[in-house]
């Protein structure tokens, strides 16, 4: 552990050095926090190598940086105006002073217990009452997902594959849309066969499940390309920012 | 060891060195390519282009730091045409993040390019607000119902573009900007879908093709990655030429992509030499043992 | 009382919200706006239990002094400077009155320098590793291996302006052999069919639980009776 601190403080020396350094040249931004960005960017990138000091650290401090930026938002975002603002408005005027003249709605009493039970979960003593606000969430979220992909993920989508497979363009027949349309709704089907387990797959049941787990892997094909592609483009983005706002090699 | 096996079996870091210098170098040469909007790209521009003037266009900003390089490229390019079409945009967050890449997109595009623009008037920015799908079921019905103020403390119906606004029915077209959950599948299925309001989604390239069976009786128009940004960076210019001048980090983007993408294509060419290299060795050296008699 | 009145929330929450799609009037479409609003107050709680639990391992480190204890010091101070800086909104114009990502504020520059870099690097990692992993593990080992590979293939060159030369020379009538065309025609048609079925898997996956939830067959999410 000693040896992983040293290592640390002579990376931030370091870093240090060279950025008073810079300030007698301005070959590159003298902005501070610019290279406390790059500082951060570089130690994650390092992980590249093998595991260090310097990625630790910077894992380490994105955690808690994360962790407080989730409840800071959420404390001014909704919190504030959506819950203290509505049980006791006159306690915002300092920071809403807009909606602070506004009467009371008691009804938010309910949600502020339910948070209170939710957190409750932090007690050693008891810790199951926060079942009580869990159940809430899970009751919410499974009533309305319920009913919302009951229409569009599956309503919805067998409607959107009961398209016709002949398609006729100013009265004859185009050869490229029917075979797409085709291969729409056989890949549907035969895709639904494949993920159907109550069933043997044999005989012609067996011929649509293969033509099914065909479909599928052009399917993963299709998005391993474009995880390769997003990947791709978040490291250009750093890239970007090392190379052009930190070292200022481009604009 | 033979040549094979020594490709076969080469450090992974020399792989990231190929990757890092893939993208470096174009990066430093500012390679960049041209692009052609597809179907799925241009069908949100021409929707955007359709719309009359005054029409209410709400954009969520529902991504991260984690999604910037895919996802701001298309949030600038849309409210550039949003502002040049002289349309009232509503800026909301489903991710915490979303609402400080709001008030950069204001500062960067909107202030900075579009001067003449008032707050409150043309555009309005709601912020963050918690509860995922939850929030877009609330506002279906109402919208002031959480959104009791914008996001600098003023009353909503202090606002006069809030004023005639009731819920997700009040608007012309929801532009859902989304880096994973929840994101545009949840507009679609929670706000588009019941309140029958158009829906159309710019996407990361890990989402997008999720987001394909939607398209095009759900879900009116996808920009799928930094792909689909530049596609509608070069629909803006081909439109509206006096952008060309203007930043479009979609489109320079692309040169890196393309050369990354040729290097990757490469590596799994050599990968998978070397394997029937090596299965074909083993098939050999099987034989002379006799195992395959 | 641990486990019965957990049920019937659950229960009467997932009814009520199920039924005021049906009927959105009153009571129950009243209810079901009421519920969605409480849902999304009770969230931030979830993001304060969050945090709490954060500084309640980290701590337990430091005072246990566990093996790497200084970066769980590094956790918590990243932690309590984050939140001091946003919630009494330090630097920013107007104050405690403004927007908490007020150009200029410490929370919206502790947001650009030290979390954007953080989180966006971390992801950007994944590049090189889905690159490792293109050169190790993908072989064209079988037919549904190749099949993969070689949509793989068309999507990586159709989406880049490399795939639109690498074929131009084709003739106009079989323009729709071009790898662009090809990638357009592989994400519209076989992927979405591929995607459709996965997703009307999901979704009957998604209302047979939620029904299993409601209806008090699935209690896994309460924990273990020693809880």
């Amino acid at each position: 552990m000693r040896k992983d601190l040293v290592w640390l403080f002579v990376g931030v020396l370091f870093f240090g050095l060279l950025y008073i350094l810079n300030w007698g040249v301005k070959v590159i931004s003298t902005d501070l926090l610019v290279w406390v960005g790059a500082f951060l960017t570089l130690a994650i990138l390092s992980f590249l190598y093998q595991d260090n000091p310097f990625y630790k650290f910077a894992e380490h401090l994105f955690v808690g940086v994360s962790a407080a930026y989730w409840m800071c938002m959420g404390f001014w975002n909704t919190l504030v105006p959506n819950l203290i603002a509505k049980i006791h408005p006159p306690i915002v005027k300092g920071v809403l002073p807009a909606i602070a003249e506004k009467p009371p709605e008691y009804w938010y009493i309910i949600p502020a217990i339910l948070g209170i039970m939710l957190l409750m979960r932090l007690s050693p003593k008891a810790p199951w009452i926060s079942r009580w606000a869990l159940a809430f969430i899970v009751g919410t979220t499974t009533g309305l997902n319920l009913v919302r992909y009951l229409r569009s993920d599956f309503v919805g989508q067998i409607k959107s594959t009961l398209i016709p497979v002949i398609v006729l363009q100013d009265g004859s027949l185009t050869i490229g849309g029917s075979f797409s349309n085709i291969v729409v709704v056989l890949g549907v089907l035969c895709g639904l066969i494949y993920f159907f387990f109550s069933k043997e797959h044999k005989g012609m049941f067996g011929v649509a499940s293969r033509v099914g787990i065909y479909i599928l892997m052009i399917t993963f094909g299709a998005s391993f390309g474009y995880t390769v592609m997003a990947r791709i483009s978040l490291l250009v983005g750093r890239m970007r920012f090392l190379l052009g706002d930190w070292l200022q090699f481009v604009q | 060891m033979s040549f094979f096996e020594t490709i076969a079996n080469i450090d992974r870091r020399v792989i990231f060195l190929f990757i890092g210098f893939a993208v470096i170098i174009p990066v430093l040469l500012s390679f960049s390519c041209t692009e052609e909007a597809s179907p799925i790209v241009q069908a949100i521009f021409d929707k955007i282009e359709s719309l009359p003037e005054g029409s209410k266009v709400l954009m969520s900003f529902d991504y991260g730091p984690s999604t910037v390089p895919e996802i701001q490229p298309m949030i600038d390019a849309l409210l550039r045409h949003c502002c040049e079409k002289n349309l009232r945009i509503y800026m909301m967050a489903l991710w915490g993040t979303g609402h400080n890449l709001i008030s950069e997109s204001m500062v960067d595009i909107i202030e900075h390019e579009f001067p003449h623009k008032v707050y409150g008037v043309d555009y309005v920015n709601l912020g963050y607000k918690a509860g995922n799908q939850g929030l877009i079921n609330v506002i279906l019905t109402d919208m002031k119902k959480m959104y009791t103020t914008d996001a600098v403390g003023t009353e909503i119906d202090a606002v006069p573009m809030m004023v005639d606004i009731r819920n997700l029915k009040s608007f012309d077209v929801i532009l859902s900007l989304g880096g994973g959950f929840p994101g545009v599948k949840e507009w679609v299925l929670f706000g588009g879908d019941p309140g029958n309001v158009p829906v159309a989604g710019g996407a990361t390239a890990v989402s997008a093709p999720l987001l394909y069976p939607y398209y095009p009786r759900q879900l009116l128009g996808l920009l799928g990655g930094i792909k689909g940004a530049a596609e509608y960076e070069s629909a803006l210019i081909k439109g509206y030429p006096k952008f060309k001048t203007h930043s479009h980090p979609g489109i320079d983007m692309m040169g890196p992509q393309t050369v990354a993408h040729i290097v990757i294509v490469i590596f799994i060419v050599i990968g998978n030499i070397t394997f029937f290299v090596a299965r074909r060795k083993e098939g050999d050296e099987r034989g002379e043992r006799g195992i395959l008699k | 009382m641990r486990r019965q009145i957990p049920l019937v929330i659950t229960f009467i929450v997932g009814s009520v919200l199920i039924i005021s799609v049906f009927i959105p009037h009153k009571p129950f479409g009243r209810l079901g706006e009421n519920f969605s609003v409480y849902f999304d107050i009770i969230a931030v709680f979830a993001f304060i239990l969050g945090g709490g639990n954060l500084l309640r391992v980290h701590g337990n480190r430091i005072y246990r002094k566990h093996k790497d204890w200084p970066y769980s010091m590094v956790t918590v101070a990243g932690f309590l400077v984050m939140m001091i800086a946003g919630l009494f909104k330090i630097g920013g114009s107007p104050g405690i009155t403004g927007d908490l990502t007020e150009p200029g504020s410490m929370f919206e520059e502790l947001y650009m320098y030290v979390f954007t870099p953080l989180m966006a690097t971390m992801f950007a990692l994944l590049a090189f590793f889905v690159a490792s992993a293109s050169y190790r593990a993908f072989r064209a080992k079988n037919r549904e291996a190749t099949i993969l590979l070689l949509a793989a293939f068309v999507i990586l060159l159709g989406r880049t302006p490399f795939g639109v030369k690498l074929t131009s020379w084709l003739p106009g009538s079989l323009s729709f052999l071009e790898i662009p065309n090809l990638a357009t025609w592989i994400m519209s048609v076989p992927n979405m069919a591929g995607q459709r079925a996965i997703l009307i898997g999901i979704a009957l996956g998604v209302i047979a639980m939620a029904l299993r939830v409601i209806l008090g067959v699935e209690r896994t999410y309460l924990g273990a009776d020693s809880d």
